[in-house]
């Protein structure tokens, strides 16, 4: 088995983008599926959500307001699974109940037990 | 040898191996590729290691994830798929995963295979030279350029012409067919020869550098030596021929790095198991009719190995190089030719030889006749002696003349 | 203390070529930061170096094979780090040996959550 990391990509944060009463029952389909990851045993890490708060650092010069700068996209958080495969992986992330619009981009990992 | 940092030393070692795979698997058209992809795994492998630590085992770390970006661009790359994929998929057809083979025997036989496509008689002999420190020794382009006494920029240049043109001539990846291998040997020979001369006679005066140069080329040759097709006498007699001559190495250099004269050398600073070693080798290689004139220089090494001053010593030099210059004709071969025949018939006879050998441009043709009259005519020594100075282009051999000069006028 | 990720990016296909000691260099740089961030008590989790491997999926559908979506940069790896504003965040990112191989260093605030 391998390990994957799920990179969560939203044209906006939930946050931004719906109000608390819309977000909650968005929120919990999300932990659901969550849930059954855990369940399956194929979930490693549930890695961290991100805020609105972010910064570019360039060399020699800090972009503000960075994450939305050069693409209309933003990272809304990431998770780490387990999978025999990538494409193994992509069936899972197919079944994502993504918040809002966005999509998922899976990335292998360098572990030191290549 | 110094101890070279991690990353230098893995590069050093596997570079060459894991590109020469990925070489043979995706052909000689798409070297480039393989080549970026090893340089790729090195700097993922500094990257990655420099945020989690080093693993266990670096050498299998760079393996796997060579692998893996070979795959992933194997799957990816839909034009590359078209056209390599659907033969390398053919031959695995079964578990429909492209495998990788970085075993020993694979790494070691895809080396092999590359060395014969990279010394092809089609390339010039400096490409050559380049492409075979790039490709099979695994030298950084800044290395390649400080061995060659010039810049990075003219390195890539000169080794992307090299590359077109193994790819305009359609080299195969391959082993020679047996009928072949002793002709396609005599180019890889030759090769391995020249990067030899490279690190021996070469005017860079990094001497980790030099002797780098000189330690790959016997590394190389040892590899024909150990494959069983390819261990040829004219292999052995090469091999014993660089044992004889790196024998000398701490001799033929003083701790200021300039160059100490053979017959000024410590012999006691001689390698006397490379010596033995050049032995064993020159018996080796003394089976078979063939008499290559790799035979014949080793016998002539051998002798340079002996302190043996006697007329009998120089006897036997002069015979070997007369049949040297019968087999191929060098001006070098021609000029040692003289110089031996001065011990054994003396300097007036030789002043004679070597006025019919017409070496106008050559300044170690003006040395020779500058040594030869020593003593018989010290003002045309001098006069001989200056004309070199003026041909000469290594500062190190200019003073070297120059000192001889003031001593012949003092 | 807040927790910050500092998502390194770098071109998908870097056009410069290091050598061997420019590549030693550059381990030996990011173990120095790793350790300079460290011993500032300020490292949560040194996170992942992300392979070449990858694809982009929207529910139900794969949309790209390979990381390199629509951009010619990719995300090369993150790490965690503890900082008491953002500023401060990036005033540590600034130190990332990325930004000497063409990279940049996204800043991001992480929702911690109480679950």
């Amino acid at each position: 088995m391998k390990e994957f990391v799920f990179i969560v990509r939203l044209d906006e944060l939930p946050e931004e983008k719906f109000s608390p009463e819309e977000l909650n029952p968005l929120f919990h389909v999300w932990e659901s599926w969550i849930d059954g990851l855990i369940a399956k045993d194929i979930f490693v890490s549930r890695g961290n959500r991100l805020g609105a708060a972010g910064r570019v650092v360039k060399k020699g010069k800090v972009i503000t307001n960075g994450p939305y700068a050069e693409i209309k996209e933003i990272i809304g958080g990431y998770f780490i699974i387990r999978a025999n495969s990538i494409d193994e992986a992509a069936e899972i992330a197919k079944g994502a109940p993504i918040i809002g619009n966005g999509n998922i981009e899976i990335r292998s990992i360098y572990d030191m037990n290549e | 040898m110094q101890q070279k940092e991690l990353i230098p030393h893995l590069y050093r070692t596997e570079f060459r191996k894991i590109t020469a795979v990925l070489c043979k698997l995706f052909g000689i058209e798409h070297i480039e590729i393989a080549e970026d992809m090893v340089s790729d795994t090195f700097l993922l492998a500094a990257e990655t290691w420099g945020l989690k630590g080093v693993p266990n085992n670096p050498a299998a770390w760079l393996y796997t994830v060579a692998k893996n970006k070979a795959k992933d661009f194997l799957r990816r790359d839909t034009l590359f798929n078209q056209k390599i994929s659907p033969e390398i998929q053919h031959s695995t057809a079964e578990s429909h995963e492209i495998e990788i083979d970085l075993s020993g025997k694979n790494i070691q036989d895809s080396q092999l295979q590359m060395m014969f496509a990279i010394c092809h008689p089609g390339i010039p002999p400096e490409s050559q030279i380049g492409l075979a420190l790039r490709i099979l020794c695994g030298f950084g382009i800044e290395e390649i350029a400080i061995a060659f006494l010039t810049n990075k920029e003219t390195i890539n240049k000169r080794l992307f012409r090299a590359k077109e043109k193994l790819k305009e001539l359609d080299v195969k990846i391959e082993f020679p067919p047996e009928a072949e291998i002793n002709n396609r040997i005599n180019n890889v020979l030759t090769t391995l020869y020249l990067l030899f001369n490279e690190g021996y006679y070469s005017s860079t005066h990094d001497q980790v550098l030099r002797k780098d140069l000189c330690l790959e080329a016997m590394r190389l040759t040892y590899m024909l030596i150990e494959n069983e097709s390819t261990n040829q006498p004219p292999v052995n007699a090469l091999m014993s021929l660089m044992c004889f001559h790196a024998s000398r190495f701490e001799a033929r250099t003083n701790p200021k790095g300039e160059l100490v004269l053979y017959d000024e050398q410590d012999t006691r600073l001689w390698n006397q198991e490379l010596i033995s070693r050049g032995e064993i080798y020159l018996n080796k290689a003394a089976t078979g009719n063939e008499l290559s004139k790799y035979h014949i220089e080793a016998a002539i090494a051998y002798w340079h190995t002996t302190t043996d001053q006697g007329i009998e010593k120089w006897e036997k030099v002069l015979q070997l190089y007369n049949k040297l210059l019968i087999i191929e004709y060098s001006p070098i071969a021609a000029l040692n030719r003289t110089y031996a025949l001065s011990k054994v018939y003396g300097k007036e006879q030789a002043i004679e030889e070597a006025e019919k050998l017409k070496l106008d441009g050559d300044h170690l043709y003006y040395t020779l006749l500058g040594d030869l009259y020593t003593d018989i005519d010290d003002k045309k020594a001098i006069q001989n002696l200056e004309q070199a100075v003026k041909l000469i282009r290594s500062a190190a051999d200019k003073k070297l003349i120059l000192n001889k000069i003031k001593k012949l006028s003092g | 203390m807040k927790e910050f990720v500092m998502i390194y990016r770098n071109e998908a296909m870097p056009e410069a070529k290091y050598s061997p000691d420019e590549m030693q260099n550059i381990l030996k740089q990011w173990e120095n930061w790793m350790g300079s961030i460290a011993a500032q008590g300020k490292l949560v989790n040194q996170g992942n170096r992300l392979g070449s491997e990858g694809k982009s999926i929207k529910p139900g559908m794969i949309i790209t094979n390979g990381p390199y979506a629509e951009i010619k940069e990719m995300i090369g790896g993150y790490t965690i780090i503890r900082a008491d504003s953002i500023d401060d965040a990036v005033e540590i990112a600034k130190g990332c040996p990325i930004l000497h191989v063409g990279g940049n260093v996204e800043v991001r605030d992480i929702i911690l959550m109480d679950r």
